[in-house]
């Protein structure tokens, strides 16, 4: 028998360390230095607020690990078995009834291939089919809302800030519906928009077209917020950073853009790919993009260093990172999810999942909050289990899946209420309350040049002279030589001074020419000389 | 193989009976919650205009005086009652709550430039340019609120008269002495019909005296030769006193810290003194733009209330150095006296135009029972705004005060005064030899000498 010897951490130590690290989290970054400040009343109130960020950290930690009422799923192998060869088949056998529901595979050969879309509490879900199929379903009671048939190319659709409304870009214009199946707007200035995202938080849909314009439409006042040419021709693969509400595309020749809506340049620029960019993806902690491109590459990036993390290779078509930060791949019929094996950003295969043959996927999309990914492909839509890729607790006042009509309404005049300017969009949203770094001054002075001068003088005064051979070494030669190093020290200011004054007696001149120049021929003669 | 995925039933998380309230669950998980900083800042916002929209200060008026309102007290023992002496003589006992004259106090000839009630409440001491001190029975507060409507009055119990004009009183904490200013500083007993010591110090008047709140024998006077004294009455002669630039009108002890006052002066300014070092005032209050009349801490020692001249009334925080708040309206005249209620919520104001006004400390506080909802959402936006405050827009929002146009001109006038000196002051230093023009900061420039 083979005992290992392992460390044993008694259990109130290990609860400890646990908490730790969820206090970390939940303080949101580092305290202040309060060791550099000199004011003391300043440093007696921050050291307040400090001990009180450290107290509410440690209680929403303590809440964490004692008050939450769900746990996260998991899928765990046991000997020589691997989890990416565990089938679904597998997995449905050992969930209970509840959760077998999930698995479900939905046949509507005619009308495919189905884009789909979730709502933030990932109860309900949007269905597009390319052939114009229309439909939003309760994902939670298995029943339709409603569904029809708008008979014209639907190329992808969003919900808006609740399941009331989504967007579907159609084959002239993108429309907005109601569940009810009412058209209640044809945003005719998008175009023919071949891809949609809404920033729940500004109520800002953004479309990119099939001319490579990007453009942001407040759908609370129907303003046109944005409209900015990509320049990089046109694309459907543009996603929503969930962390800042930057947009990102990929375009045709490998790279990525990253924009916001009040700048008409993208923010961020990066070749990514030596092929066309297949698919992007955001992690929800803002910190990690996944891109797919053509030449058979999956790769990581860090959004801070802009510097790639892992390379992986494969194909895909449509990525997607779920809650709890799986990593969905699909290419073909076939889907795979990588797991960050031990949170050091090192994705490995997890799961996978090969569909009927000729079932072509056109998009995986996790479901939020619960274990589940949604399948869109040609012949329909499909749903599997995923253990342990979504959030197991939901907060009721951000996204709650057992939401009734009163608090849907009072939500919606709550995020109303607290709708974000589109200026709020950056690459770094804490920024926001926070100091402004001095700015350096470009032109130093004329006193503070004239200081530097002569301390630059000083400095050539009090340099040592090295000892030369005899009769270079006289009082005399050595006054002189220092004179000379004197000179030296001078002599840049003085030449940079004389440029100066060149320069601004040049534009005085100039400028004087001009006058002359305006008045009549005759008159010139006896414009006003100036000395210069 | 081992797995678990989340299921959830929906009998878990939604509640049992249509009575019963919604369950709730919560998440503290910052990556739930995307760009939260940018929604407290959205918050904060919402919060500094929904501020602005709520201020309403202004509770109501209480008429009945046919004279000018010159001087109240608090009833120190009922929170609802409130005296008021007026230039004709007359004295009234005010329920604040139903806004209505409670009982009259009839006997001076002249007017009443004084009014304080005892520790207990029981006793009105007023005093008046009759050369009269009179002392009053207080009706009990019980039998007050029954007869409302009568507006019973009463005669003085005792009248004692003088020999010159009285300006001020005022009453001992928790001791039976009070003390009344004049030609001289009378310090009396409740049961003497004779002062029992009397101070004098130069030949001008006192015009107004305050008792020390924590140490009962230690009272402050101001007089109209411009000082400020604080006298002993554990000593047979006057403690310190100070010279000031101009006169102060009157001073108010900080409750909460009795060894500062601040003193209302006649320059427009607010001087707030530490009792131990008086060769410099720890703060200089400024923004009236006319003589500030009257002054009064809130019980909390936290703020203080003035009223000026320039016919508003504002609120300083005990180390502002501008005011926090202003109140002011059409009709209202010189402010001659203020009041802080005794809970810290109410401001009573008395003036020129014969009424007394009720105003809410705090502008745009929710009056009445709040419900515990309300009041976390209050505390929440409150904590929000203080949060972002600094922050350009918010900080735009939170400070601007609609200004009465005679107001808005003077403070331009008074800044370009002020601006004009400094910048004498700057050229005569710099055409003096070095160092002989010393720069004084406003705290000790306005202080000319100090007697011990």
């Amino acid at each position: 028998m083979v005992v290992r010897a392992e460390k044993i951490v008694p259990a109130a130590e290990q609860d400890e360390e646990e908490v730790d690290v969820n206090v970390k989290k939940y303080l949101r970054g580092e305290s202040a230095n309060l060791e550099v400040l000199q004011d003391k009343k300043l440093k007696g109130e921050l050291a307040v607020k400090e001990e009180l960020y450290k107290r509410s950290a440690k209680a929403a930690a303590n809440v964490e690990k004692w008050l939450l009422p769900s746990e996260g799923g998991f899928l765990e192998s046991e000997g020589i078995e691997k989890t990416w060869r565990i089938k679904q088949d597998a997995i449905g056998k050992e969930v209970d009834i509840l959760s077998s529901k999930n698995q479900y595979d939905m046949v509507l050969p005619d009308l495919g291939p189905y884009k789909l879309d979730f709502t933030a509490s990932g109860r309900y879900m949007a269905i597009a089919g390319r052939k114009g199929h229309l439909g939003v379903l309760d994902v939670k009671d298995m029943s339709l809302v409603k569904e029809f048939q708008v008979r014209e190319t639907v190329r992808d659709v969003v919900f808006l800030h609740n399941e009331l409304f989504f967007a579907a870009a159609q084959k002239k214009y993108p429309y907005i519906y109601n569940t009810d199946g009412v058209e209640l707007h044809c945003l005719k200035e998008h175009g023919a928009v071949s891809k949609l995202q809404f920033l729940r938080n500004h109520f800002l849909l953004a479309s990119i077209n099939k001319f490579g314009q990007l453009r942001y439409q407040d759908v609370t006042m129907g303003k046109m917020i944005a409209n900015y040419k990509s320049g990089l021709g046109r694309t459907n693969v543009m996603q929503v950073n969930p962390y800042n509400g930057i947009v990102g595309l990929g375009h045709a020749n490998g790279s990525t853009t990253m924009w916001k809506p009040t700048s008409p340049n993208p923010v961020v620029k990066m070749l990514c790919h030596h092929g066309p960019l297949s698919a992007l993806a955001f992690h929800s902690n803002g910190h990690l993009m996944a891109t797919a491109g053509m030449e058979r590459k999956i790769k990581l990036w860090d959004l801070r260093t802009f510097k790639v993390l892992q390379t992986m290779p494969g194909h895909a078509e449509s990525l997607e990172f779920s809650q709890k930060g799986l990593l969905a791949a699909s290419t073909g019929s076939f889907v795979q999810v990588f797991r960050d094996g031990s949170s050091s950003q090192n994705y490995s295969r997890y799961m996978s999942h090969s569909m009927a043959k000729g079932y072509k996927i056109e998009k995986v999309s996790f479901r939020p909050y619960e274990d589940v990914l949604g399948i869109g492909h040609s012949m329909g839509w499909s749903s599997i289990l995923i253990p342990g890729s979504g959030e197991p607790n939901f907060d009721s006042w951000v996204a709650n899946p057992f939401e009734t009509t009163k608090q849907r309404r009072e939500k919606e005049v709550r995020s109303l209420l607290e709708k974000l300017p589109p200026e709020s969009i950056m690459m770094d949203p804490k920024k926001i309350g926070t100091l402004k770094p001095p700015r350096k001054k470009e032109k130093p002075t004329r006193k503070e040049r004239e200081e530097e001068m002569e301390a630059a003088v000083e400095a050539a005064k009090g340099k040592k002279l090295k000892n030369k051979t005899k009769g270079r070494n006289k009082d005399g030669k050595r006054a002189k030589k220092k004179q000379e190093v004197v000179q030296n020290a001078k002599k840049q200011f003085i030449e940079q001074n004389i440029k100066e004054n060149e320069e601004l007696s040049k534009k005085k001149r100039k400028r004087t020419s001009e006058e002359v120049a305006e008045l009549p021929k005759s008159l010139q003669r006896f414009a006003k000389k100036k000395a210069d | 193989m081992k797995v678990k995925v989340i299921s959830r039933s929906t009998d878990e998380f939604t509640r049992e009976r249509s009575q019963d309230l919604q369950r709730v669950f919560r998440n503290y998980d910052p990556s739930l919650r995307p760009q939260e900083k940018a929604v407290e800042y959205v918050r904060a916002l919402n919060a500094a205009k929904l501020e602005k929209i709520f201020a309403r200060p202004f509770v109501g008026a209480m008429d009945g005086h046919i004279d000018a309102v010159s001087c109240m007290a608090k009833n120190p023992i009922y929170l609802k009652g409130i005296f008021s002496g007026s230039m004709d003589g007359d004295i009234r006992l005010w329920d604040i709550a139903s806004r209505r004259t409670v009982c009259r106090f009839l006997g001076h000839q002249g007017a009443v430039k004084g009014l304080t009630a005892s520790t207990d409440g029981r006793v009105l001491v007023s005093c008046g340019l009759d050369c009269t001190v009179r002392l009053w029975n207080v009706p009990d507060p019980s039998v007050m609120g029954c007869d409302e409507s009568s507006g019973g009055s009463s005669t003085a119990s005792a009248v004692y008269t003088g020999q010159n004009a009285y300006r001020a009183v005022d009453h001992q904490w928790g001791g039976d002495l009070f003390a009344t200013a004049g030609a001289r500083l009378d310090v009396w007993d409740h049961n003497r019909s004779q002062p029992i010591n009397s101070f004098e110090w130069g030949v001008d008047t006192v015009v107004s005296v305050r008792f020390n709140p924590g140490e009962p024998s230690v009272l402050a006077t101001s007089g109209s030769d411009r000082s400020i004294a604080i006298y002993d009455l554990r000593l047979s002669t006057p403690a310190t006193k100070i010279i000031m630039q101009t006169k102060t009108n009157s001073i108010s002890w900080n409750p909460m810290e009795p060894l500062n006052f601040t003193a209302a002066n006649e320059d427009c300014n607010c001087y707030s003194y530490d009792l131990r070092h008086l060769t410099q005032a720890k703060c200089v209050h400024q923004d009236h733009v006319s003589a500030v009349m009257d002054i009064d801490y809130s019980p909390t020692g936290q703020e203080f209330v003035t009223g000026s001249y320039d016919r508003t009334v504002r609120i300083f925080s005990k180390n502002g150095g501008h005011s926090r708040e202003i109140y002011h309206t059409k009709r209202m005249q010189r402010v001659f006296c203020v009041k802080f209620s005794g809970d810290a919520s109410y401001i009573v104001s008395g003036s020129d135009d014969t009424n007394l006004r009720l105003w809410k400390a705090k502008a745009s506080e929710q009056l009445g029972v709040l419900l515990p909802r309300e009041k976390k959402k209050h505390d929440y936006d409150e904590a929000v705004m203080k949060r972002y405050k600094h922050l350009e827009e918010v900080k735009r929002i939170v400070r601007h005060r609609h200004l009465p146009l005679a107001i808005y001109k003077a403070q331009i006038l008074r800044r370009t005064i002020v601006a004009a000196q400094r910048k004498k002051d700057d050229r005569r230093r710099a055409h003096s030899g070095p160092s002989s023009v010393q720069k004084k900061p406003l705290r000790q420039s306005k202080i000319h000498g100090q007697i011990e």
